[in-house]
This record gives structure tokens, sequence and C-alpha cells, in this order.
């Protein structure tokens, strides 16, 4: 990053009992402008890091800086960001226009511009004609525009979302996804969002942090994330992967040659499986699977346990090396190979594509 | 879409009648389909419920109803007397008392004296008019040997016999249906012309008296409110253990008598009492000079404060624990200190439980009676005990009875303003 980071955790803990850090030594640089997503599964750690960020809980250790200055003792209220609750956490006896006057008010702002900027901004999430209802009288969808207007309408530089999607349903949340993306661009604020959803994830972020056990286990872009993951939690965590568990036999120019525990000796990526002999875990993506029309050194037999009709692609459950569980997605086009239940084929993959990573507790 | 609209329009493809109304499978009405089906469940809804409805009644609804009743309806003369009771109706109050009024009276007072009824007749006229009660007693003994003219004999007894006053208040008392028990209740006087004329300045106590008890019971909901809410406040904010142990010792004056509780108050405030006790210790006052902190209004209002804290911290508490943090966290975040978070956020969101605490404080302390009987002394008694003196001691029933039925009205107008400031769907019991 070549810019001053705007948000800057420098070695932050958090303890809740003083026996378990629930956050471990977080470092994370987040650049002015940039969408960055907190991804991890629920006790990851995530949330916490966001309301440490926005104030409601104290760091045990570390500080946090914003635009350069610790904020560490500064209360919320002076902190200048915006926040969307999980719940929306509209004020219920306010009307919608009054919820959105409400951080002008407190700012002292005269009373036409605070109409003025109360109108622009219910313009910007096309809510205008809802002023007068009460949160209780909107939708969903409707009370989540409200709550991202309300966050946005002082005007902060960076806006936190605390997985602001989760309550709604499936439709309503992609396009959700793509108003608040829409919306970041245009205004240019730093967004920080916190979600479990991995899509979500994908769908919107600059960079994303995957949390693990209160450590980020790897911040990446998007793309980053799901082709090159660095270690089996997140290759498991981003979209499906396959996993083959091995000793790895030799390294050569980045390439383990890994032997496989029920099967022939192959090649992969050698990127987080430490030296010689070490146990490791083959990832590769379903879609990368190549059945029938395999060249190269990677070349095992399965047999083709269940096939589930998809549409766009079969769902292909295989027994490979004694694992059943091993997925092929198969495009639903004339040049792929038609399969049935029972018969048996070869699969085998580009060396690119699958890496060695390492042999994480429990994801075997 | 409007109510009828809403009945006449039918599901386009559905049968219906000729009015629009639709028909179930087998060609009935739809409606009386349904309620022939959901009749089963009903009755044993009814039967439920049945013993209770019942039980209520009897005890209660009935009860509450008769009183009322006794309000606006007190027969005792017209039953006892029932001679002189017709012709002292017909009268028109003004006039001269002529024979044929004294001849039925003779007649009734011989017979009342007879019945042993004299007494009871002899103190309803008295409550119309003091004096009387002697008049009639004395009369009635010398009843059986008076001859014709009665008016005359009467008059020899006493002179009062021939005044105007007299037989106003027989009039008075010889209508059953009256509305002179609740003219009194307002400190007015019903008079035997049919107007409402107030009582002297020196005799009105009850209209004093009833602001006195609404003024009472403000306060104690005021004082409930101060103090509760704050700890209803620590309660919802604590851990749920630690808010439970706590939420144990606001109940635990529940679990005690309400007769201990306020004996107890007499242990602590009275002049040789725990607290006076340790003001001396202090020397806040000399011992020569102890604070009188019970028998009087200080007493009622410290007692029924303690005794009636729980009513006003239980609502408060159920609905801040149903109050989401991330309100408080929301309005932070968008600037507000913790004051205007508390003042603007949180504070509007608990007044459904403050107006359901105030109202119950408040209705139970205008008609609180055992804590203003036993600490009030002469200056802290509350109508309730004015009701309660009416029933036990002068047995004035339909006094007691226009009283209460005065106090009910306030209560019900209190409610209905409750509701249409407040809100009544806005109140929360927990």
């Amino acid at each position: 990053m070549t810019d001053r980071p705007f948000v800057h955790f420098d070695g932050v803990q958090k303890s809740y009992d003083g026996e378990t850090l629930v956050v471990k030594n977080l470092n994370l640089e987040i650049a002015p402008g940039e969408f960055v997503t907190m991804l991890g599964p629920s006790g990851s750690g995530k949330t916490t890091c966001l309301m440490m960020l926005a104030g409601f809980e104290a760091a045990t250790s570390g500080e946090i800086y914003l635009k350069g200055e610790p904020i560490n003792n500064v209360p919320p209220h002076k902190r200048n960001i915006g926040m969307v609750f999980q719940n929306y956490a509209l004020f219920p006896h306010m009307t919608v226009a009054e919820n959105l006057a409400f951080p002008l008010q407190v700012r002292k702002m005269r009373r036409a511009e605070v109409k003025d900027k109360v109108a622009r901004a219910l313009g910007m999430v096309q809510m205008d004609e809802f002023g007068n209802r009460k949160p209780a009288q909107l939708s969903g969808g409707q009370q989540q525009r409200v709550a991202l207007a309300r966050a946005l309408v002082f005007e902060p530089e960076l806006v936190l979302m605390d997985e602001p999607l989760g309550a709604l349903d499936k439709q309503l949340r992609e396009h959700m996804q793509y108003e608040i993306k829409h919306i970041h661009e245009q205004l240019g604020v730093t967004v920080v969002y916190v979600t479990h959803d991995q899509s979500e994830a994908l769908t919107m972020s600059d960079r994303i942090a995957v949390f693990d056990d209160g450590v980020i286990q790897q911040l990446a872009p998007p793309a980053d994330l799901y082709e090159r993951p660095d270690n089996a939690f997140v290759a498991q965590f981003i979209g499906e992967n396959n996993r083959l568990p091995g000793t790895v036999r030799a390294i050569r120019d980045g390439v383990a040659r890994v032997a496989l525990d029920q099967g022939p000796e192959v090649d992969a990526l050698a990127v987080n499986c430490g030296d010689v002999s070490n146990r490791t875990v083959l990832s590769i993506r379903p879609e990368r699977v190549q059945v029938n029309t395999v060249d190269g050194p990677n070349r095992l037999d399965g047999r083709v346990e269940e096939l589930i009709y998809l549409g766009d692609h079969i769902r292909c459950r295989m027994k490979v090396c004694g694992r059943d569980d091993f997925i092929v997605k198969v495009p639903n086009s004339p040049e792929h190979a038609m399969l049935r239940e029972g018969e048996t084929c070869t699969v085998g993959w580009n060396t690119n594509d699958c890496r060695a990573l390492d042999l994480a507790p429990g994801t075997i | 879409m409007t109510d009828a609209s809403y009945h006449t329009a039918p599901i386009p493809g559905s049968p219906t009648d000729a009015r629009g109304a639709l028909l179930a499978a087998d060609g009935t009405p739809l409606k009386a389909k349904l309620r022939e089906s959901m009749r089963t469940s009903r009755r044993r809804a009814f039967m439920l419920v049945l013993p209770l409805l019942l039980f209520v009644l009897a005890s209660f609804v009935v009860p509450i109803l008769m009183l009322l009743w006794q309000g606006v309806y007190n027969s005792t003369y017209a039953t006892d007397m029932p001679r002189s009771a017709p012709i002292a109706r017909a009268w028109d109050g003004t006039s001269p008392p002529t024979e044929a009024m004294a001849e039925a009276m003779v007649l009734d007072l011989r017979d009342a004296r007879e019945a042993k009824t004299i007494g009871k007749v002899a103190t309803r006229v008295n409550r119309e008019l003091s004096g009387t009660r002697s008049l009639f007693t004395k009369s009635a003994r010398r009843a059986a040997r008076m001859e014709a003219p009665f008016l005359d004999a009467l008059v020899d007894v006493d002179e009062d016999w021939g005044k105007v006053e007299t037989w106003g208040a027989i009039k008075i008392a010889a209508t059953s249906l009256t509305p002179a028990f609740y003219a009194a209740a307002v400190d007015a006087k019903y008079t035997a012309t049919g107007d409402f004329e107030m009582r002297d300045e020196e005799r009105q106590i009850h209209v004093s008296l009833f602001w006195k008890t609404i003024w009472v019971s403000g306060a104690v909901m005021l004082a409930c409110l101060l103090l509760g809410y704050p700890i209803a406040y620590l309660l919802a904010h604590l851990p749920m253990r630690t808010s439970n142990l706590l939420m144990i010792l606001v109940l635990l004056p529940f679990w005690t008598s309400l007769l201990v509780r306020t004996t107890a108050w007499i242990a602590m405030l009275q002049s040789q009492g725990v607290l006076n006790d340790i003001f001396v210790f202090l020397g806040v006052t000399g011992d020569d000079q102890r604070f009188s902190l019970i028998y009087n209004m200080t007493g009622t209002l410290i007692a029924m404060t303690h005794i009636l804290l729980p009513f006003m911290i239980l609502p408060i508490y159920s609905v801040m624990r149903a109050i989401p943090p991330s309100h408080v966290r929301a309005a932070k975040s968008l600037g507000a200190t913790n004051w205007t978070a508390f003042w603007r956020v949180y504070f509007p969101a608990t007044i459904p439980g403050i107006g359901a605490g105030g109202l119950l404080v408040f209705i139970l302390s205008i008609g609180y009676y055992i804590t203003p009987a036993l600490v009030g002394g002469q200056d802290g008694q509350l109508i309730s005990n004015f009701i309660a003196f009416h029933m036990q001691r002068s047995l004035n029933w339909s006094l007691a009875a226009a009283l209460g039925g005065i106090l009910l009205v306030i209560v019900l107008v209190l409610y209905w303003l409750y509701d249409r400031i407040v809100g009544i769907d806005n109140m929360k019991l927990g």
C-alpha cells in the first residue's frame, strides 16, 4: 500500500475473561476508499474487531489508528464512524426522516440543511416517499436501506457494517449487495464489512480478511482468495474444494511431489506444505478437475457414486483414493463426457490447479 | 380496502349466493359453515372458563353492582314507614305540613315501634337533618297514646314537627331512588325541592379528601418512578445471574404479609424507632426533638412508596430487557453523547413500562386502605379509610357506596385519559 493507511490495527488483542484471547495479535491496514470484508465463522473474532473499531469494545492491548491518530481512548460518538447494525437498530419511535435527521441534529446542524441532507440521503437509497413512515411499517429490505442511509447521511469517511444483510431473503440480499457496492463506488467511503457469507464477501469486497480463531488466516482480493488459498482453512471456507491427504516426497521449483495416502504420487504447487516427508493435504477445486481427458503427471482412477443434475452443470460425487467425497463439476456441454453412476473413469488436474497445503486439524 | 368491500368482494371463481356471500362446497354459506365448525372448540373454551366466570360473577361483579346500586337507592324509610312515605313524596316541600301527613306518620311510628325498626328509620332521617333521630324515637314512644288531631299531638311532643325542614328531610328519606348520597359524597346537599346546594364550608370534607387522595397517589407514583427507574435499569443491564439474585430482593416484599411490612415501618419510623435513634446518634437532631415520621402524611407516603415500588420496577424492567442494546450503540455511533442517546433513544423506548407501572401504582394507591389506616394517623387518612368508616362505624352504606362509585369513576377517567394520551396498546406489564 502506497497511501498512508486509513485504518490501522497495530498488534491488537482482545480478551473478555483474561483467560482466552478472542482476537490474537491483529495487524491490518486499510487504505482510504477501500472495501474490506472480515469473513469468518461465528466466534472467529471478526465482530469483536469491528466493535473495537467502532469504540464499543476496548482493545485489551495494541492500538487502533484512524487516519494516523490513535483512537483507543476516543469515545464512540466522537469517532465519526457510520455503522449499520445486524438488525438495523432503527429507532422505532421516530419516523424514517427523524431517524435520518438524528445524527445531523446531534451535530447541531441548521434545520434547513438537515432537511436537505435527509432528502438527499433518502433519494440515494430510493426511499423518497417513505420519510413519514415509522420503521415498523417498512419491509426488511426497506429498513435496511434506511439504516444504510442513516449511517451515511452525516458523511462519515468510514462506514462499518455488521452482517447487515443477514435477515433478508436470498434474492433481496443479492440485490442489496449490488446496491451497497454501487453506493460505495459513488461516495468513495471506506467500508469495513463483517459477514459469514462467503458469496457476499466475494461479490462486494476489494479485499477480504478471512478470520478464524482470532487470527487473520489470509488477507487478499477475492480472486486471489479463491484461486490461491494460503492454507487449508481458507481453501475449505471459501468455495468448495476436494481434499486429498498425503506425504511430501520431494520439492523442486515450487512443485511438490506428494504420495497420496491411498494412491499414486502426484504433483502439486508447494504453497504451505513444509519440507520433505511432511504431512500435507492437496486442495483441488471441483471445476478444475478433468475427467477422462487427462494428460500430464496427475492421473487417478475414480468411480462415479452419485450424479446430481443442476442444469448448467452436473455435480458428480466420486470415489477417489479411498475417499468418497470427491466432487467434480462437469459442465453441461456437448464436448464433455457424459458419466453414468457406477462407471469408472480417470480424473486429473493441471499441476497449477492443485495446491499442497498445511494439514490443519479438523480439516480432513 | 374497507371492511364492507372486504366482505362483499368474492374470490374470483368461487360460488356465491344472491347477495355475493361465499358458499362452501356443499352450498351452505361459508360463514355459517365456519361458525358451525368453530362451535365445538368455542364451547369447550367457554366450559373451561365457566367456573371462574361464575365465581367472579358471584363474588365480585354482583356484590359491586349491588353496592353501587345502594349509592342511589335506599328504601329503609319506604319499607318501614309504608303509610307516610307516599304522602311525604307527594308533598311539594314548601307548604305547611297537613293533618293527613301527620296521621300517616303517627300510625307508622306506632308500627315501627312495635316492629323495632324505629331506630333504623330515625337514623336514615337523621342523615338528612341532624337532630331528627331523637325527635323520631321520642315521638314513637308516645305515638301509641296520641289521638286526632295528630298534627297538634305531634307538635305537642316537639315543635319541630311543625317545621317545613323536618318534613323536607322526611321527604328526601322517603324517596328511595335518590341522588342525595352522591350529593353528600361531593359535599353538596339535595333539598326537598329537588335542588342541590353546597354544604357549609366547615362541613365539607369529601372533596378535599378526594383531592388529597389523588395528590398522595400522584406523589407515591412519582416517588416510585424516581426510585424504581434506576433500579430497573441496573437490573436490566447486569448479567442475568446477578440480576436474578437482585430481582429476588425486589420480589421479597411480595412474599411477606402487607401487614408485617407496614408494622415494620412503625418500628422503623416511630419517635423511639430505629431511624430516629440513628438521627439522634449522628447528631442530626436532639433527643428531645425527634422527627415525627409516622402517624401523619409522611408515614403514609414513605410506607406506600415502599410497598408499591415493585409494581413500578417490574413493568419497567421487562420493557428495558426487551430494548436491543444496539439501539443505544447506534445512537452513539451516530454522534450522540451518552445523555442524548439515553434521553432521545433509550428513554422513549421505556415509556410503555413507565406508563404501565405508573398507572398500576396510581390505581393501587388511590384505593389504598391498610397502610394509611395503620401509619396515617389523623392527617394521613385517604378516601378509602372514609369509605371503611362509613361501612363499619357509621353504617351509612349508601354514602360509602357513593364515595366508592366516585372513586371508580375517577379511575375509569384516568384509564381513559391514559388510553388517549399514551395508548393502552403501548402498556406492557411484563
